[in-house]
C-alpha cells in the first residue's frame, strides 16, 4: 500500500502571428492575439474551469485530497487577459489549503540548456509571480517538460528548493523503481521525485483508447491496480488539459477524477503533496548525468532542438540577449517558450501524429520560417536601439570637449 | 494470374522528349513489365527529326522486357497547340510532308485511323491511352476489338491552357472520358476538376498518383552555381506552368536578396514574353535562360539549386517536383498540385501567392539550417516513392475495368 502524489502541469504559450518577410523592420506586432485568446477561452471552458470545479468539490468533501499545480508565467499571464475567471477559481483553490503551486521557469523555456544565469532570472521571476498571486512561496521545482540531470539537481538545490521532479524513465532508474523518494547524485538537501509513467499515461494517453486492454478505465479499476503497489508514493504527473481537452468531457474522463478519491479511500490510499514528499528519507542515490524529459518515447530533447532549424533558431534566440534593453526583456522571453521549438519538430511529421494536433502551423518549416523572420525584425529592432544609443553619445562628445 | 496484354497508345520515349508525359509512359512501361503484364505501346514518330537516334529510342525501350513499341509515322507531341503544327507544317522540309494532316486535327484523324489497324493486328485485353490526342484511336479500337477502353488524363485542356479551353480539344477530352470504361487520373485533384469541368461520375475516376525510379542519378562533381544563391524554375513555359509569377517572385526576392540567381529551363510559346518581362522589370542580368535541357542536364540543373520552384496554376501531378527531391533540391510547389497531396517535406503556396512565395525562398537562401533540414527530409521522404506501386494499382484498373460502370 501506498499514497498518490497529484501533479497537473497548466501551460499555454504566446503563439506568434503569421510574420512575414516584408513586416521585417516594420512594427514588432508578434503575437496571434486572437489566436492565443481563441485557445486559452476555449481551453478554459473545457478544461481549466469544469476540472477546477471538480477539484475544489474533491477538496471539501475528502479532507485528505491534495493535488499540485504548475502553472506556467505565460499561462498566468493569458488568463489575466482572456480568462480572469480561471485565475479566480485557481485562487479559491489555493485558499483551501490542500493545493500547492510548484515552481517552473516564468516562459516554460529551455533557458536551463542554453542559459544558465537567464534560467535563474526565470525560476526567481515565476517564484515572485507565484507568491504574488497565490500567496505561495513554492519549495519544489519542476523544470519546463521536465527536463532533468544531475546538473538540473544540483541548480536547484542551490537555489534552496526542497524537491525536484522528473520523469521516472527506465533508461535512466534501470531496474529501480519511481515509488520512492531518491536523491539527485552530487546533492545533500534536495530530493527526487519520479513520475509514474505508466499510471500516469494510462490516464493521460490512454484513458480514451477504446484498443487498449485497460478500457474503459474506471475509478475503482484504476485503484485496484495501485492498491497492491509498494512505495512511498506514485506520482501522478500529467497535462492538466489532459481533463476535458486531451481526453475530452463525454470520455468519462472527469467523473473518472471525481470518483478517485472515493475508490482509493477503499484500499487507504490518500494523497500526498510534493513538499510533503521532500521530508521523506531518500531511498539511495540517484544518478542522471544525461539530460532527459517527459516527451516521446525517446524522452529526450530532441522534440524541441533535435533538428538543425530547432538548434538554429535557439541559438540564435539566445544570442540576441545580451544587447537586450528591459523594455524588451518580457518580448524576447516569450520568444523563448518552448513550444515555438516544439513546432519545428519533424520528427513524427511524417506520420502527421501528436504534434500536429498541437501545432498552428501547416508545417514545421513555416513555424521556422515565421520564427526567423521575427528574430530578424527583433534583431533590428535591438540595433536600432543601440543605434539612438551611440548617437547620443556622440551629441555628448563635443560638449565634454568644449567643456 | 494470367498475362494481361494492353494495347498502349502513348507518347514519346526518353531521350525523345519534351514534358513530364514522356517520363511518365516510360516509367509505366517498365512498372508494369515488372507487374507481369504485356504492353504494345503505339507512338507518333516522325523519323526525320531524329533518324541518327533512332538507335537510342530502341535501345530505350529494348530494356523493358514484354514491351513492343510500335510507331505511327506522324510530328505528333502531346504539348502540341494547332499553331504550333501550323508551323511545324509550313516549314518542314520532310519528304514525308505529303502524308501529313494539314492542321492538327487533321493528323489527329490520320493518327486514329492508322491506330484502328494495329487494334485489328495487335491482340489485346485491354486498351489504355494517354491524354486527348490518342482518345479517339482509343475508342476506335474498343469499337474494333471489344475491348475496356482504360483513359487515362495527365492534363486536362483546362489545365494546359490555365481555363482558356479550346472547344475542339475539351469535346475530344469530353468523348474520351465519356467513352471510357474506366478514367485514371494522377491526383485527387485532377480528378476533382474532370468531374467540374466534364461532369463525369467520381466511382469511374481512380486515382493514381505517380512515383519516380530509384535508380541512383549521376553526380555532378564541380557545382560552379552552388556557392550562389539559385533559384530554379524547371518546366514548360507555358502558362499552365505559371513562370510569368516565378519571374515576379524573382524581382520581389532580389529587392530581398540581391545576390540571388534564378535559372529559368525550359520553353514554350510563353518564353518571348517572359524574357520580355525579365527585362522590363530590370532583373536581365540575374536570371539565366538555358533552353530546354535533357538528360544529365536535367540532374545538373537540380544539383545547381538551393531551391526549386513549381508555381504551376494547375499541375494534375507535377513529376517533375519528384525529380527535383531525387537530386536532393528542396521543392517550393503550387498547392494546385497533385504533387502536394503526396509530399509532406515541401514548402507549399497558392501560386498566386507571390508574396509569401517570396517569403519562403527568401527564408531558404538566408537561413542555411532550412536548407539543410529540407534537403535531409527531401532525400528521406523520395524513397517512399517508386514505380512499382503505381504499376501495381494501374493493373488492378485493368483487372477490374467496369468498376463503377453506369
Amino acid at each position: 500500500m501506498t499514497n498518490i502524489c497529484l501533479y497537473f502541469q497548466v501551460h499555454q504559450p504566446f503563439r506568434l502571428r503569421k510574420y512575414t518577410l516584408f513586416e521585417i523592420g516594420k512594427h514588432a506586432d508578434y503575437f496571434d492575439q486572437k489566436k492565443n485568446q481563441e485557445v486559452m477561452q476555449k481551453v478554459a471552458k473545457k478544461c481549466y474551469i469544469p476540472a477546477n470545479r471538480i477539484v475544489s468539490e474533491l477538496i471539501h468533501r475528502h479532507e485528505d485530497f491534495k493535488a499540485s499545480y504548475s502553472i506556467s508565467g505565460t499561462a498566468l499571464e493569458q488568463f489575466k487577459q482572456y480568462a480572469p475567471e480561471v485565475l479566480e477559481s485557481f485562487k479559491e483553490l489555493a485558499e483551501t489549503g490542500s493545493i500547492e503551486f510548484l515552481n517552473e521557469t516564468s516562459h516554460h523555456s529551455l533557458s536551463f540548456l542554453h542559459d544558465k544565469e537567464e534560467f535563474r532570472e526565470q525560476v526567481r521571476q515565476h517564484h515572485k509571480t507565484i507568491k504574488q498571486e497565490f500567496g505561495q512561496k513554492p519549495t519544489v521545482f519542476r523544470n519546463t517538460e521536465l527536463i532533468y540531470n544531475n546538473e538540473l539537481a544540483k541548480e536547484a538545490e542551490n537555489m534552496g528548493y526542497k524537491a525536484v521532479l522528473a520523469e521516472g524513465w527506465d533508461g535512466a532508474l534501470g531496474w529501480r523503481s519511481p515509488n520512492y523518494i531518491y536523491q539527485p547524485a552530487g546533492c545533500k538537501n534536495i530530493k527526487l521525485l519520479l513520475k509514474n509513467y505508466r499510471l500516469s499515461d494510462d490516464i493521460a494517453f490512454r484513458f480514451s483508447n477504446k484498443h487498449w486492454s485497460g478500457w474503459p478505465l474506471t475509478a475503482e479499476k484504476y485503484a485496484n491496480w495501485l492498491a497492491p503497489i509498494l512505495g512511498d508514493t506514485i506520482n501522478l504527473f500529467m497535462d492538466y488539459e489532459t481533463f476535458g481537452e486531451h481526453q475530452w468531457s463525454d470520455t468519462g474522463i472527469f467523473n473518472f477524477l471525481k470518483h478517485l478519491p472515493a475508490a482509493l479511500k477503499q484500499h487507504n490510499i490518500s494523497f500526498h503533496t510534493p513538499s510533503e514528499l521532500a521530508k521523506v528519507a531518500p531511498k539511495e542515490t540517484l544518478d542522471i548525468p544525461n539530460t532527459i524529459s517527459w516527451a516521446d518515447i525517446e524522452r529526450d530533447t530532441t522534440a524541441w532542438l533535435g533538428n538543425k532549424m530547432q538548434q538554429a533558431a535557439a541559438k540564435k534566440v539566445y544570442e540576441l540577449k545580451k544587447n537586450i534593453s528591459k523594455k524588451q526583456l518580457d518580448t524576447w522571453r516569450k520568444l523563448t517558450t518552448s513550444d515555438h521549438f516544439y513546432y519545428m519538430c519533424t520528427k513524427w511529421f511524417n506520420d502527421g501524429d501528436v504534434h500536429k494536433y498541437f501545432n498552428p502551423y501547416d508545417t514545421p518549416y513555416d513555424a521556422f520560417i515565421t520564427y526567423m523572420n521575427i528574430l530578424q525584425d527583433f534583431e533590428m529592432q535591438l540595433k536600432k536601439q543601440q543605434g539612438v544609443f551611440s548617437k547620443f553619445t556622440k551629441l555628448l562628445r563635443p560638449i565634454e570637449v568644449n567643456a | 494470374m494470367s498475362k494481361i496484354n494492353v494495347l498502349m497508345f502513348g507518347w514519346e520515349f526518353p531521350p525523345f522528349k519534351s514534358g513530364g508525359l514522356g517520363t511518365a509512359c516510360y516509367d509505366l512501361c517498365k512498372g508494369l513489365s515488372k507487374n507481369n503484364t504485356n504492353v504494345t505501346f503505339v507512338m507518333p514518330f516522325a523519323p526525320e527529326g531524329a533518324t541518327a537516334k533512332f538507335v537510342k529510342l530502341v535501345g530505350a525501350h529494348e530494356k523493358i522486357k514484354h514491351l513492343r513499341l510500335r510507331t505511327i509515322k506522324s510530328p505528333l507531341t502531346p504539348y502540341l497547340t494547332s499553331k504550333e503544327y501550323e508551323h511545324y507544317y509550313q516549314h518542314t522540309q520532310s519528304k514525308n510532308k505529303h502524308l501529313y494532316g494539314q492542321n492538327v486535327f487533321d493528323e489527329v484523324a490520320r493518327y486514329t485511323a492508322a491506330a484502328a489497324q494495329i487494334a485489328k493486328e495487335e491482340t489485346h485485353d485491354i486498351i489504355h491511352c494517354h491524354d486527348w490526342m490518342t482518345y479517339q484511336a482509343g475508342i476506335i479500337a474498343r469499337k474494333t476489338s471489344k475491348k475496356p477502353l482504360v483513359v487515362h488524363l495527365h492534363a486536362t485542356e483546362f489545365d494546359r491552357t490555365a481555363n482558356n479551353p479550346d472547344p475542339r480539344i475539351s469535346h475530344i477530352e469530353w468523348l474520351g472520358l465519356k467513352e471510357a470504361d474506366t478514367i485514371i487520373t494522377n491526383s485527387q485533384f485532377s480528378k476533382n476538376n474532370i468531374i467540374k469541368h466534364y461532369n463525369i461520375p467520381a466511382d469511374k475516376i481512380n486515382v493514381v498518383h505517380w512515383g519516380i525510379d530509384n535508380e541512383p542519378l549521376p553526380q555532378h562533381p564541380s557545382i560552379p552555381l552552388k556557392e550562389h544563391k539559385t533559384v530554379l524554375f524547371l518546366g514548360r513555359i507555358t502558362i499552365q506552368k505559371g513562370p510569368d509569377y516565378f519571374v515576379e517572385v524573382a524581382k520581389r526576392v532580389l529587392d530581398y536578396e540581391p545576390s540571388a540567381r534564378f535559372i529559368i529551363a525550359g520553353d514554350g510559346d510563353m518564353l518571348p514574353r517572359i524574357l520580355h518581362r525579365t527585362a522590363e522589370l530590370g532583373i536581365a542580368d540575374k536570371v539565366v535562360f538555358t533552353g530546354m535541357l535533357k538528360g544529365a542536364d536535367v540532374h545538373h540543373a537540380f544539383q545547381t539549386a538551393n531551391i526549386y520552384v513549381m508555381p504551376s496554376v494547375s499541375e494534375p501531378f507535377g513529376l517533375v517536383a519528384l525529380e527535383s527531391m531525387k537530386n536532393g533540391t528542396p521543392i517550393i510547389i503550387s498547392k494546385q498540385s497533385g504533387a502536394s497531396e503526396v509530399i509532406t517535406h515541401a514548402l507549399k503556396v497558392d501560386f498566386w501567392d507571390v508574396n509569401e512565395m517570396t517569403n519562403k525562398i527568401v527564408s531558404v537562401l538566408r537561413h542555411t539550417a532550412l536548407r539543410e533540414e529540407l534537403t535531409h527530409n527531401t532525400l528521406r521522404e523520395i524513397q517512399k516513392f517508386n514505380l512499382e506501386e503505381p504499376a501495381r494499382k494501374i493493373k488492378e484498373v485493368y483487372q477490374h475495368p467496369y468498376r463503377g460502370k453506369h
